[in-house]
């Protein structure tokens, strides 16, 4: 079997799992989650750092070897998210970008036409732009349609924990994406990022999940696990869902064992 | 605070142990301070009230006393209407809160003057406002610091006590570090104009997602705390503030007509692990570290100077969760 690489805007990942990196108790559990995880791409919220500080977020993510993806979170409108992307070329020198435009404080959920409006901008002006939108696949076409890497509808709000809430929905994305679709946002345990898997996503991102659980590390294990079990189980092709019950074993040509009293 | 059991986390039992013998030792420490100096460290026991405003705040703070339970720290489940009957100020839509009687708060600053002043009148002098141009060191050993006026101070071991700034300090060598760095903290400084020592806002301090309040008893009220990683920055922001005064009034609407006294950006000194690093180095003979106190400096106060009297004196021992040597093999 060839190897299941996962490519990103011309880059090659061999593991499925994106993390965040905020809401950790401490740097090292964020270090050892990363471990655990295998993940190769992290998110950063540039608005909340200092990219330079010394044994903070920066120095220990370059420690753990993992590919730096800036983001946009706190964010509300199109000009500060493109703001906020060049501020972080920058300070990363990378072009990567997850687009985050939150339109809600409450639910922060995306605000589709400054996503939309951001989006266009960033890519005319080079960069490879991953953006956080809602689950809605016509979004989610003209997402790709103005040039975006890859696409990352939330199974539910962001940190609530509630998994897919619209596992059709995300099909709908899935199938008629071109490029990667990334389900962000909305993971609470390994059973969503496994259903994410399945349902035919190319990667899951998962923050809140693991960094706020109450063992990160074995929650980062686990969720891996998930990712990658979910991604071999979309690959096997699972069997039809059926009303009534069907034996495994074939009942045809088995040997009846009938009592001696009655007739056959 | 002195707040072992609001601030414990399953990942940091050490810690947790540390932050309630040092809880245990405040009294008496505070009782020491006052009798040494005649200053009264606004140490008050009315304990603490974990409050939420939601439902989903609710299963939060459930989980918290849950783990706390397991943990055997003393916390107490109360109904909404309960913590409002102790705390009237509490905003009627209270959806649920926990006591922690335990946990208690006392005032940094007295602290930190009587402490100065005990120190003095025990025969140390202190030498305030002179910067550390680097620690002196020779043969191998740490044997004073040299002053930025050029003068020397020596000494047969040198505690490094520098805060967030502890790893900036030059003449050591790079194996004998600690990875200390600052983690802000804005706060702000309020004060009822109106206060009545009678029916004073709040009694207890009252803790909840993103933020704390800290009544000082005399009218002043302390508002807590950002928590960022933000390197040496200690710039006061329009968000942190704007969060800081949301998350406090929906939950205690009075905040609201409060003065506000002053505004801080602190410095935690955080450590890879939140645990101090304390004792001696074994890779620098006559170097002894306390530092990377991070939320808990005021907490741990008895205690690191408990255990540090013992290394100097020669006669104690440090856990190993402290060790200042613990990071090494992460940060070759």
């Amino acid at each position: 079997m060839s190897a299941d690489v996962l490519t990103i805007g011309g880059q090659d990942f061999s593991s499925r799992l994106l993390l965040g990196t905020g809401g950790f108790p401490r740097m090292e559990t964020l270090a050892e989650a990363i471990a655990a995880s295998g993940t190769e791409m992290v998110t950063v919220a540039l608005r909340r750092i200092d990219v330079q500080a010394r044994h903070s977020l920066t120095d220990v993510l370059h420690d753990c070897g993992v590919r730096i993806l800036p983001n946009t979170a706190g964010c509300f409108t199109a000009r500060d998210a493109v703001l906020t992307a060049q501020l972080a070329r920058e300070a990363f020198e990378t072009d990567w970008v997850k687009l985050e435009v939150i339109g809600d404080e409450r639910t922060l959920l995306p605000d589709a036409p400054e996503l939309l409006a951001a989006a266009e901008r960033l890519v005319a002006d080079g960069f490879i732009v991953l953006p956080y939108t809602t689950d809605d696949p016509v979004l989610a076409r003209r997402l790709e349609d103005v040039g975006c890497a890859a696409v990352m509808p939330l199974g539910s709000p962001i940190g609530s924990g509630m998994g897919i809430r619209n596992p059709y929905n995300i099909a709908l994305i899935v199938e008629s994406a071109g490029v990667p679709v990334v389900l962000d946002a909305g993971v609470g345990t390994t059973s969503d990022a496994a259903l994410a898997m399945e349902l035919g996503c190319d990667a899951v991102l998962c923050a809140s999940a693991i960094s706020r659980a109450q063992d990160p590390v074995a929650m980062a294990r686990a969720i891996r696990a998930g990712v990658e079990g979910g991604r071999l189980a979309h690959g096997a092709g699972r069997i039809p869902r059926r009303l009534y019950a069907e034996a495994s074993s074939p009942m045809d040509g088995v040997a009846q064992a009938l009592p001696a009293d009655r007739p056959a | 605070m002195l707040a072992p059991v609001s601030e414990a986390d399953a990942g940091e039992r050490a810690l947790v142990q540390l932050g309630m013998e040092s809880a245990r030792r405040w009294s008496a420490f505070a009782g020491e301070l006052l009798d040494a100096t005649g200053i009264d460290v606004g140490l008050r026991e009315h304990g603490t009230l974990v409050v939420a405003r939601d439902a989903d705040e609710a299963a939060a703070l459930e989980r918290e006393v849950e783990l706390r339970e397991r943990m055997g720290l003393e916390t107490r489940r109360l109904l909404a209407s309960q913590a409002r009957a102790l705390e009237p100020a509490l905003v009627p839509s209270l959806r649920a809160a926990a006591e922690i009687p335990g946990d208690r708060c006392a005032d940094p600053r007295a602290l930190c003057g009587a402490l100065a002043l005990a120190a003095e009148r025990a025969g140390v002098v202190l030498r305030p406002g002179h910067e550390v141009a680097r620690i002196v060191v020779e043969g191998g050993r740490a044997t004073g610091a040299l002053l930025a006026d050029g003068s020397t101070v020596r000494a047969a071991d040198v505690v490094v006590a520098a805060g967030a700034w502890s790893d900036l300090l030059p003449g050591l060598p790079d194996a004998a570090r600690v990875p200390v760095r600052p983690v802000k903290g804005q706060t702000l400084r309020l004060r009822d104009p109106a206060h009545d020592p009678a029916l004073p806002l709040l009694e207890r301090v009252v803790r909840y997602e993103g933020g704390y309040l800290v009544p000082r008893g005399d009218g002043r009220y302390v508002l807590g705390a950002t928590v960022e990683e933000r390197g040496f920055d200690t710039a006061m922001t329009a968000l942190g503030v704007y969060e800081l005064l949301r998350d406090a009034s929906e939950l205690v609407p009075g905040v609201l007509e409060l003065e506000i006294e002053e505004s801080l950006a602190g410095l935690r000194p955080g450590t890879p692990d939140n645990a101090p690093v304390l004792g001696r180095s074994t890779v620098l003979p006559g170097l002894v570290w306390a530092t990377g106190h991070h939320r808990n400096g005021v907490l741990l106060a008895p205690i690191t100077g408990d255990l540090l009297a013992g290394v100097l004196a020669g006669d104690g021992d440090i856990p190993a969760a402290f060790d200042p040597q613990r990071f090494s093999e992460v940060h070759a």
